[in-house]
């Protein structure tokens, strides 16, 4: 079974269709357990993302701030392993036909062998993947697997990244490229830098995006207001920590967490619709 | 002896343009620290061929740090090292108490060269992170140090003597709390602070150019051990024995012998509470090849890439990564990598202490515990070079709990 890239191109044509930026959620899998984690995922979905990141929770989340570092250690002590994020994937993407990603340091998929683990995000129905700390340089082995097996490369760039670079990763990368807002951690933050939108623009005048990645703006974002700030320059709005959140704010009350990530992804949904 | 302490890799065939030695090595790292990492590189290449700061550092290392160090014989100690000759390269008589100064002296006139006011680091034992104070101080630069909570109370003296310095040490309470997750911890600060900060790392892992560049300002170890055993003894030494950790005192002792194949190199990792225990941060003898704080090379992970729970009763070893240099003369066969035990490690602290008045730092007992086996392997004829890497003071808390030395009866033992 091939990758499911086509469904996310689908995602961001629906959404340049209706004159909007796409959203697009993340949680890692296994939080608060693997299955409250896929009803939230869903719920995400069906409250008005356009598209999800599945989180493959590592031991050591250097890109990631206290909200997500407490989720991911909440997941492994769980006792999570990566076939339960397989299975994450393939459970959201059937129930909300929706375009699943996979977003993970590069150990755990460089372990696992980056051709069995796209053969296996592949079958599961997964649209693609994030590795935010494998750099173009050192992703041939990942990049050849995931054409092979259909799957988006999803590179990042940040306010530091100069003009060159920029041209190198997006012209790398498919599906979309990941615009950091900011230097630093996720998490959420009270503003969105102008360093975001400054770095839309730079992105946008690469040859890549000129012919057509779309750019989304991710690290920060947390509220209605913020996403249709950056749904004025962005084609994505992608929220994570604001979403973990929701559901570790409502602690052992499962249901409680999952309607607060339906929630919150509805007023999301609006922020990126506000726009004209 | 020349007047010349730090004399970068003439060789330079080790590691290639993009920071690889053999399959070890390399960049994993954010975009958003590529440019940061790069300046550095290009900073060093730069400084290195430049006279000024060739000699303000050299200048340092004389009139600060007290290069070059002594080598001292210890007849006393090898009476249990099978009657091998054992010298001791004396770093813990180094300003600050350990080898790390080499490296921090050189980095921290590098971030006053990048125009950088701020630096960080990471620390196990407190060692690097003491040393990094000191030359922040002495340069005037704003000092932060990332240690794991458990390595803040097991190295109380140390964090005492960072703040005495100056310097912002920042407890670490997330996943082992111990070095590995000091260094997580700046490298967040890092991204979020690169424009003004230098992360100051104090070994041989990390991304690239850090591997090369850590191990270049210490490679005065081996060259003065290898020319003072030289005048000392007329020969080479069997074996050249560093504990290893990160891997930086070792890499800095290993390197002048490298050209030099009839010398032993022998790493000695910490085996925390044995191999088969499940408690210890042997990275070359029990790792696999793996990604972790940036370079790929030998790494304590399960079967997912989840990196596991390192452990040792020394603060300083207790890092489930290792420099990637390591891994690749691992692979090729040149160096050899031995573990010890807890136990071993401090009945040799116990053994240098009464044996010939010297307190070794219980990372530096590692070696001296592989010291004694590869002695009783060589005989008599044999002669060993050891890095005594630090003093021990900073351990004698750790040690008077283990030997019960806060109980006279227990002590006289």
């Amino acid at each position: 079974m091939t990758g499911d890239i086509a469904r996310l191109d689908a995602a961001f044509a629906a959404a340049r269709a209706e004159n909007r930026a796409a959203l697009i959620g993340y949680l890692p899998a296994g939080f608060p357990d693997v299955d409250t984690g896929v009803r939230a995922m869903t719920a995400m979905l069906e409250g008005g993302c356009d598209a999800v990141e599945v989180g493959l929770p590592h031991s050591d989340p250097v890109l990631d701030g206290p909200v997500i570092q407490t989720a991911d250690d909440i997941a492994l002590r769980g006792g999570l392993r990566i076939k339960d994020v397989i299975r994450t994937v393939g459970e959201v993407q059937s129930r909300a036909a929706a375009p699943v990603l996979c977003m993970t340091y590069w150990n755990p998929v460089d372990r696992y062998g980056p051709e069995r683990f796209a053969e296996d995000l592949a079958a599961a129905g997964g649209a693609g993947c994030i590795l935010p700390d494998l750099p173009v340089e050192e992703a041939g082995p990942w990049r050849r697997a995931a054409d092979k097996h259909g799957l988006a490369t999803v590179f990042v760039v940040a306010p530091s990244s100069r003009e060159q670079r920029l041209a190198a990763i997006t012209a790398a990368g498919s599906g979309f490229v990941y615009a950091a807002s900011l230097m630093g951690v996720t998490g959420t933050r009270e503003s969105v830098g102008r360093e975001a939108k400054d770095l839309v623009r730079r992105t946008r005048a690469t040859e890549a995006v000129r012919a057509g990645l779309p750019v989304c703006v991710g690290l920060g974002v947390s509220t209605a207001a913020q996403a249709a700030e950056v749904a004025g320059f962005a084609d994505g709005v992608i929220v994570g920590s604001a979403f973990v959140k929701r559901l570790l704010d409502a602690g052992d009350d499962r249901e409680a967490g999952v309607a607060g990530v339906r929630a919150l992804a509805g007023e999301l949904a609006e922020g990126v619709r506000r726009r004209g | 002896m020349p007047n010349d302490f730090f004399i970068p890799d003439p060789a330079g065939q080790v590691p290639t343009a993009e920071g690889y030695f053999g399959a070890y090595g390399g960049k994993f790292i954010p975009e958003a620290l590529r440019a940061a990492v790069d300046e550095v590189a290009v900073a060093y290449e730069k400084a290195k061929g430049d006279d000024a700061f060739v000699a303000e550092l050299n200048d340092l290392l004389v009139h600060y740090t007290g290069r070059p160090s002594p080598l001292t014989e210890v007849p006393r100690f090898a009476e249990q090292a099978g009657g091998a000759r054992v010298f001791l390269k004396r770093e813990d008589l180094n300003h600050t108490g350990s080898h790390k100064i080499n490296n921090v002296l050189g980095q921290a006139l590098l971030t006053r060269r990048m125009g950088k006011t701020r630096v960080i680091a990471e620390t196990g034992a407190g060692q690097h992170g003491v040393a990094t104070a000191t030359a922040c101080a002495l340069l005037g630069l704003d000092c932060t140090v990332y240690m794991g909570e458990v390595d803040t109370e097991r190295q109380a003296l140390n964090v005492a003597r960072m703040r005495m310095l100056g310097a912002e040490v920042v407890p670490v309470r997330s996943g082992s709390r111990t070095l590995k997750d000091a260094i997580n911890e700046a490298f967040r600060d890092w991204v979020a602070n690169v424009e003004h900060t230098h992360y100051l790392f104090g070994t041989v892992a990390g991304p690239h150019p850090f591997p090369a560049l850590v191990r270049d300002f210490h490679r005065v170890i081996g060259i003065e051990a290898r020319q003072q055993l030289l005048d000392r003894t007329g020969r080479m030494p069997d074996a050249a024995v560093a504990c290893v950790g990160g891997g930086s005192n070792a890499i800095g002792l290993f390197h002048a012998f490298l050209p030099h194949p009839a010398v032993r190199l022998v790493g000695c990792e910490p085996a925390g509470h044995g191999l088969t225990s499940g408690e210890h941060a042997a990275t070359l003898s029990l790792g696999d090849p793996g990604i972790l704080h940036g370079s790929r090379s030998y790494v304590l992970q399960d079967e997912d890439g989840q990196i596991t729970e390192p452990y040792s009763i020394s603060a300083g070893l207790d890092y489930p990564g290792v420099g990637p240099e390591h891994a690749y003369l691992k692979d090729a066969g040149r160096a050899e990598y031995r573990a010890v035990t807890d136990d071993e490690a401090m009945q040799a602290l116990r053994l240098l202490s009464r044996s010939e008045g010297i307190i070794p730092a219980i990372e530096s007992a590692h070696a001296l515990a592989g010291a004694l086996a590869v002695g009783r392997e060589l005989g008599p004829d044999g002669l060993i070079v050891v890095n005594l890497s630090g003093r021990g003071d900073k351990d004698m808390d750790t040690a008077a709990r283990y030997f019960g030395l806060y109980d006279a009866e227990e002590a006289d033992r």
